[in-house]
């Protein structure tokens, strides 16, 4: 008989053996020692990748600081032009007023955000149920998906700014009328990420999974719903940005609170530098939701980072 | 139906293909013949090359035997049963690995078997054995995106091999592989078909890659697919079982004839083909670029 022959012994693609090949002796290379490399690249998983999510902000800070400049600049000249003693400060406060308002202001706006804040979850865990609900459907079969498109393209037409004041008409000042809006601003570009994700995976994986006996649903739980996640990730940090503008406006069309409703009410009391100060906090919290969106993507899909994507 | 009762159920070959045929509709609302009455069969523990340029409709069959697509016609039959069901009896390894990127080398090679209801814990019991004889150990936990492609390919190859219960089917397993790779890979398949008892059926236009693999081969010749010539290896009993064959075997002269034969029966018919191409508007693929794909040995995917 022919002796078997060890297998190639091939470099990874990203060029490192992660331990020697067992086809290869390696007595230099205590057991121990290739043990040790093992469990480092286990607990490399999900842990060292949630370390890693939590750590690039700061990572990445040198990274921010030519932004960080260029914005220091324009506040900087900002303040120098808002200073001159022709500028109103009604027109245009000075950087330095807006953040005595928002300081002085500070136990209001955190109110009214958590207000929005409540509102935004509530619209958009709706959204993304809908969404996904929808994606799903939409894939089922080509009669659904030809009778729903269009219908959901149709929503997407109808102007907001129209809506909203019958939305407050129809459900009151409340979450409920503000819920919807965020919802219907939220949930079309996560069912057409899913759609498109569920829709784009390989006819190839599909046949040999049929290959194995599997059957519609086994493939779509096994391969073509996760193989569709990064897609729906996608949308989903397109919605995370609409949310926060889709929560103002319909607080700015009819609200009793929340950061919209005190634009609003700043706007009327001609207190410039607080309807600034209340955008300034719209802002920080719109970052901060899509950060947190890319950092639940990081944990959610670590293979899809670990393959080199920054 | 008459064959079946041919044969008992001992004697009867693994794999018997019966006169199948496939015809598609066209858009001009005529047919279009993929495959015309091919028959072949596979015995069990067999290694049976089929050889044939790019668009001979091997593929076709490949699904056909695994139960993928159903012929327009003909019988294709497991130990004599034509009945019998290959969905998840029958291998399949397709050209490219096709690994999940978001489960890592263990999970892939127990995608088969979660799909066939093995125990978690079996399944991957046994996928850790393999790994062991495929030179895989140590990548258990590596994700396909930070492994080669013969690696990946070792691992895909693992998945097809654990979810297998009868025959291996090889749908040019090694074609979108570098040449380096593709050779340690073909050695590498050959060791293990030895080792581990297999059946395998591969399809390749790779005449040499047939050469070094199989028992037997059978060469197809295209529009409509059919089986032009069936060789089995000029050798001795013992011999013809061993494996892997090393890359001096091609020189032999009773080899280098019959790889001669094939390429001629192979190039023949593509003349012939790319003469009736010249007529025939139904077809897509050119002649060129199937007489390039198996003289070359590079050639596209199906």
């Amino acid at each position: 008989m022919m002796p078997y022959t060890p297998a190639p012994t091939e470099t990874p693609a990203n060029g490192v053996h992660p331990r020697p090949p067992l086809t290869t002796p390696a007595p230099q290379v205590s057991p121990l020692a290739s043990e040790d490399a093992g469990a480092t690249k286990d607990v490399s998983g999900r842990l060292g990748l949630l370390k890693r999510a939590l750590l690039r902000p700061v990572r990445q800070a040198t990274r921010w600081l030519p932004a960080l400049a260029v914005l220091a600049g324009l506040i900087l000249l900002w303040q120098w032009y808002a200073s001159q003693p022709e500028i109103d400060p009604l027109i245009l406060p000075t950087p330095l007023a807006i953040w005595q308002a928002l300081v002085a202001q500070r136990d209001l706006l955190w109110a009214n955000t958590l207000v929005t804040l409540n509102e935004t979850a509530v619209g958009f865990g709706a959204a993304l149920v809908v969404g996904v609900l929808f994606g799903v459907a939409i894939d089922f079969t080509p009669w659904l998906r030809r009778a729903l498109y269009p219908l959901l393209v149709a929503s997407q037409t109808i102007p907001i700014i129209a809506l909203a004041p019958l939305l407050v008409l129809w459900f009151g000042f409340g979450l409920t009328s503000k819920s919807i809006v965020i919802a219907l601003v939220c949930f079309f570009p996560m069912t057409v990420a899913l759609a498109d994700g569920l829709r784009a995976v390989d006819p190839e994986l599909i046949k040999l999974y049929r290959s194995f006996g599997a059957g519609r649903w086994r493939i779509f739980w096994s391969v073509r719903l996760p193989a569709a996640l990064p897609s729906l990730f996608s949308g989903i940090r397109i919605a995370i940005a609409y949310s926060m503008i889709g929560a103002i406006f319909s607080e700015y069309v009819g609200a009793v609170a929340g950061l919209g409703y005190y634009i609003e009410l700043k706007q009327h009391e001609f207190a410039t530098a607080g309807v600034l100060a209340a955008v300034v906090v719209t802002a920080v919290v719109s970052v901060a939701l899509f950060a947190l969106v890319a950092v639940v993507e990081r944990l959610a899909l670590p293979w899809y980072y670990a393959a080199g994507r920054e | 139906m008459g064959q079946q009762a041919n044969y008992t159920r001992s004697s009867a070959p693994l794999l018997s293909v019966r006169d199948v045929a496939m015809r598609y509709h066209t858009q001009h609302g005529g047919w279009l013949a993929a495959l015309a009455g091919v028959s072949l069969e596979v015995a069990e523990g067999e290694f049976v090359a089929l050889v044939g340029p790019s668009g001979c409709g091997k593929s076709t069959l490949l699904s056909q035997i695994a139960g993928l697509e159903t012929p327009t016609s003909g019988q294709i039959a497991l130990r004599g049963d034509p009945e019998a069901l290959r969905l998840g009896r029958v291998g399949y390894m397709p050209q490219r690995d096709l690994l999940l990127p978001w489960r890592d080398a263990l999970g892939n090679a127990i995608a088969g078997l979660e799909v066939q209801g093995t125990p978690h814990g079996e399944a991957k019991r046994r996928a850790r054995a393999l790994f062991a004889d495929f030179g895989l150990a140590g990548f258990e936990r590596a994700y396909p995106a930070t492994l080669s492609g013969g690696m990946r390919q070792r691992v895909a190859f693992a998945r097809t091999a654990l979810a297998t219960r009868d025959l291996l089917l090889l749908d040019e397993p090694f074609g979108a592989l570098d040449a380096l790779t593709r050779a340690s890979l073909q050695r590498w398949l050959g060791s293990v078909w030895a080792r581990l008892g297999m059946t395998c059926l591969l399809v390749t236009h790779d005449v040499d890659e047939a050469l070094l693999l199989a028992d037997r081969i059978y060469v197809m010749t295209p529009r409509p697919g059919r089986i032009r010539m069936e060789r089995r290896l000029p050798l001795a009993p013992d011999e013809l079982r061993r494996r892997p064959r090393a890359p001096e075997f091609l020189l032999r002269p009773e080899i280098a004839a019959l790889k001669a034969e094939l390429l001629a029966t192979l190039t023949d018919e593509a003349e012939i083909a790319s003469r009736a191409n010249s007529v025939s508007r139904a077809n897509s693929v050119s002649n060129s670029e199937s007489l390039a794909s198996f003289t070359g040995g590079q050639g596209g995917a199906q």
